[in-house]
């Protein structure tokens, strides 16, 4: 297990390329600590693949240095990093039995017998997959196989890293639970470094201590899921995190009131005088209707999404969603929204920025 | 316009693909197939498009038996994951292609290929190829070309699939509303419930090859008829454990003892399965106290945790069974840690020996 340093890290696939657009990863500089449990979370086209292959030594940046533990390997071929992957499509050898299989990145290693066997065995029982041990790959089910190719990630005990693509979009919503769930014992009980490649946000964030947000080849945020949630720094976080996202208003701020198609809207903190674009963001789960107070809203129409309803909602110009839980009486006096004003970020020009405590 | 499944079936090879299904789609609805992969939800389609002949069974098309007509004859789009287009043409050609086919003139051609691209936002890439378009617009313009079509059976194979998470979301939101306008029958497979319930409608739950319930989306859910239709239509998977009835009190094996709903008393002594929604396997909490005096509590162990942000997704061991509770908020708790949940009864399901609903929330069906 190693702790992995990225150190003006930057690439781009123009040969030369100078210009920022080029760069399909800007310049990063990270840390992640020995053990740790990172997701890295975007849409396509975002970064996180290069960022992946270029720490499993896929890809050599054009700029910067990787290293694990404080020794560079920026140059060091993927073969040599000591770093298990597991893909989005099951790798696994279909002539072979499930044992095997598991047992080949061992026996590659040259481990002794007993120490396969009993390696094997554990990874086995804690993903579920003892019961098919002696038969062969080739007539076990996708599912299966996957889970075949997360317990061969699994099974070597002193790599550097273990680096997961998006390795549950081809699973059954059902059997994510299950898989999601082993993951993260054997990340607790056996420690590795863990980096997670997925554009699911609920994957990132039910996997990870630590989410690292990209969009557009940057890093907008790292850090907690409940930060990412709560404290978005960029109004695309706050879009992307959450489903559905929050919802933003441009909005003047004036001390700790925000000022939203002319009504005051409390806020939670102070904000000094700001200037740019300045935005209210709020979640669904963060509004209320009520009497008085807020903002007046009509409601447009309501989706029954079974454990909650997503209002949809019209202020003004804008459109709002408003998150209810199931069994919600609504009552058509209650023809206002309000914002729980501890819950509110403001953004300017896109970031958030920090109010002072009341 | 309706599509009537008669006693279809399907086996390949000597092996049941699809059991024997009656089915009636009527003309602008939205049909959802909700099943996990392999459960038959692209082999039924198929069997609907034509691209299959049933083994057994007939197919009318408003009444007309249409069991021997090819795809060809029939007014038929679908819709794959895989996004399919012509690469070598705009996407204004690529929407154009089928009117065009159908010999239609250049302004009738115009107005729809426009008002079509308009309705999926495609109207500022229509000169573009789809290879430069990003997955979400590439999808679109497929979905546009199977819209334009004016076919009266429209269908959709986990058309969102190999989309981001967010453009799914997007796409999702929109598709009810545009096949409104529409009017054709749409048949949606996907594998994920919450999509079912996005997309409203009506769902056919499928379990190997069986249709195991059609009705309203909502009332499927809501009320499933057996615990395979409910643990298909569950993310997370329905939670459950078996209990033995007697008289007016349901025991669990480990020996701990809840009291029935009056209205349950009525049935008889036995062996059934519980059954209970993730949202509604609660914590206990000085708030809820009074509220679940009235509801069975037991005590879990926490297994994992796994944080959303809005939610904590809490899996419990209770004996030898996982469950998982939906919870809101950050619940500050740690494996191993032992802790007290209730369930109210108004929430529980109660399926007999061989899985059919006897009871729920309401009283005994």
């Amino acid at each position: 297990m190693a702790q992995i340093t990225l150190s003006n890290l930057a690439h781009t696939y123009v040969p030369g390329g100078a210009h920022e657009s080029d760069f399909a990863l800007k310049t990063l500089n990270h840390v992640w600590e020995e053990g740790g449990a990172y997701a890295l979370l975007g849409p396509s086209g975002c970064g996180k693949t290069t960022l992946l292959n270029i720490i499993s030594g896929l890809i050599m940046p054009s700029h910067g240095r990787v290293l694990f533990d404080g020794v560079d390997v920026t140059a060091l071929p993927a073969e040599k990093r000591d770093i298990a992957q597991v893909f989005q499509f099951p790798v696994v050898y279909d002539t072979m039995t499930v044992r095997e299989n598991l047992a080949f990145p061992l026996k590659n290693r040259g481990l002794a017998m007993p120490d396969i066997q009993a390696r094997v065995a554990l990874i086995a029982e804690m993903i579920g997959l003892e019961s098919v041990l002696d038969q062969r790959a080739r007539g076990l089910t996708a599912d299966a196989k996957q889970k075949i190719s997360l317990a061969r990630g699994m099974v070597r005990e002193s790599v550097n890293a273990i680096l997961f693509d998006e390795p549950l979009t081809v699973i059954d919503p059902q059997l994510k639970w299950e898989l999601r769930t082993q993951l993260k014992s054997l990340h607790r009980e056996f420690g590795h470094t863990m980096i997670y490649v997925t554009h699911d946000q609920v994957e990132a964030l039910t996997f990870a201590d630590t989410v690292v947000m990209m969009h557009e080849g940057r890093v907008l945020q790292m850090g907690t899921p409940e930060s990412l949630f709560e404290t978005p720094a960029h109004t695309f976080v706050g879009h992307f995190i959450g489903s559905p996202g929050m919802n933003f208003f441009d909005a003047q701020i004036e001390g700790c009131d925000a000022m939203i198609y002319g009504q005051r809207i409390p806020l939670g903190r102070r904000y000094k005088s700001l200037s740019g674009r300045t935005q209210v963001g709020i979640r669904p789960e963060y509004i209320q209707f009520t009497k008085e107070g807020g903002l007046p809203a009509v409601i447009k129409h309501i989706e029954d999404v079974g454990r909650r309803r997503i209002v949809h909602a019209e202020v003004a110009e804008s459109l709002v969603k408003v998150s209810v839980p199931d069994g919600y009486s609504f009552d058509t006096t209650m023809d206002r929204i309000r914002f729980n004003p501890d819950k509110i970020n403001i953004f300017v020009d896109g970031w958030r920025t920090e109010g002072e405590a009341l | 316009m309706s599509l009537e499944l008669q006693d279809v079936s399907q086996v390949v090879d000597g092996l049941l693909q699809i059991a024997p299904t009656d089915l009636v789609l009527e003309k602008g609805t939205m049909n959802v197939l909700l099943g996990p992969t392999s459960s038959g939800k692209t082999s039924l389609m198929r069997l609907m498009a034509g691209l299959d002949k049933p083994s057994t069974g007939r197919i009318f098309s408003s009444g007309v038996d249409v069991t021997h007509q090819r795809v060809q004859q029939r007014n038929v789009a679908m819709v794959y994951q895989e996004f399919i287009n012509y690469p070598g043409m705009t996407v204004y050609d690529n929407i154009a292609s089928p009117l065009r086919l159908q010999g239609q003139t250049k302004v009738d051609v115009d107005r729809q290929v426009r008002a079509t691209a308009e309705m999926l936002k495609l109207t500022p890439v229509l000169q573009r190829r789809p290879l430069d378009l990003s997955g979400g617009q590439q999808q679109r313009c497929a979905l546009a070309r199977a819209l334009v079509k004016g076919a009266e059976l429209v269908l959709l194979d986990e058309p969102l699939a190999n989309l981001d998470y967010k453009l799914r979301e997007e796409l999702r939101a929109e598709i009810p509303r545009i096949f409104e306008q529409a009017g054709s029958i749409f048949v949606y497979a996907t594998t994920e419930p919450e999509e079912a319930l996005l997309l409203g409608g009506n769902t056919a739950t499928l379990w190997e090859g069986q249709v195991t319930q059609f009705g309203s989306t909502l009332s499927v859910y809501r009320q499933p008829e057996t615990l395979t239709t409910a643990r298909v239509f569950s993310d997370p998977p329905m939670n459950s454990i078996v209990v033995t009835k007697t008289a007016d009190t349901l025991s669990l094996n480990d020996g701990a003892v809840l009291r029935v709903r009056n209205q349950w008393a009525v049935l008889s002594d036995g062996t059934y399965t519980l059954g209970f929604r993730a949202h509604h396997l609660k914590i206990l909490s000085p708030e809820t106290v009074e509220q679940a005096s009235q509801a069975f509590q037991l005590r879990c162990t926490v297994v994992a945790i796994e944080v959303t942000g809005s939610e904590t997704f809490l899996h419990l061991r209770y004996g030898e069974l996982i469950w998982v509770a939906i919870t809101p908020g950050l619940q500050k708790m740690a494996v191993g840690d032992a802790v007290d949940v209730w369930l109210d009864v108004a929430q529980l399901f109660l399926f007999d020996g061989v899985g059919c609903l006897v009871a729920d929330g309401a009283g005994v069906i």
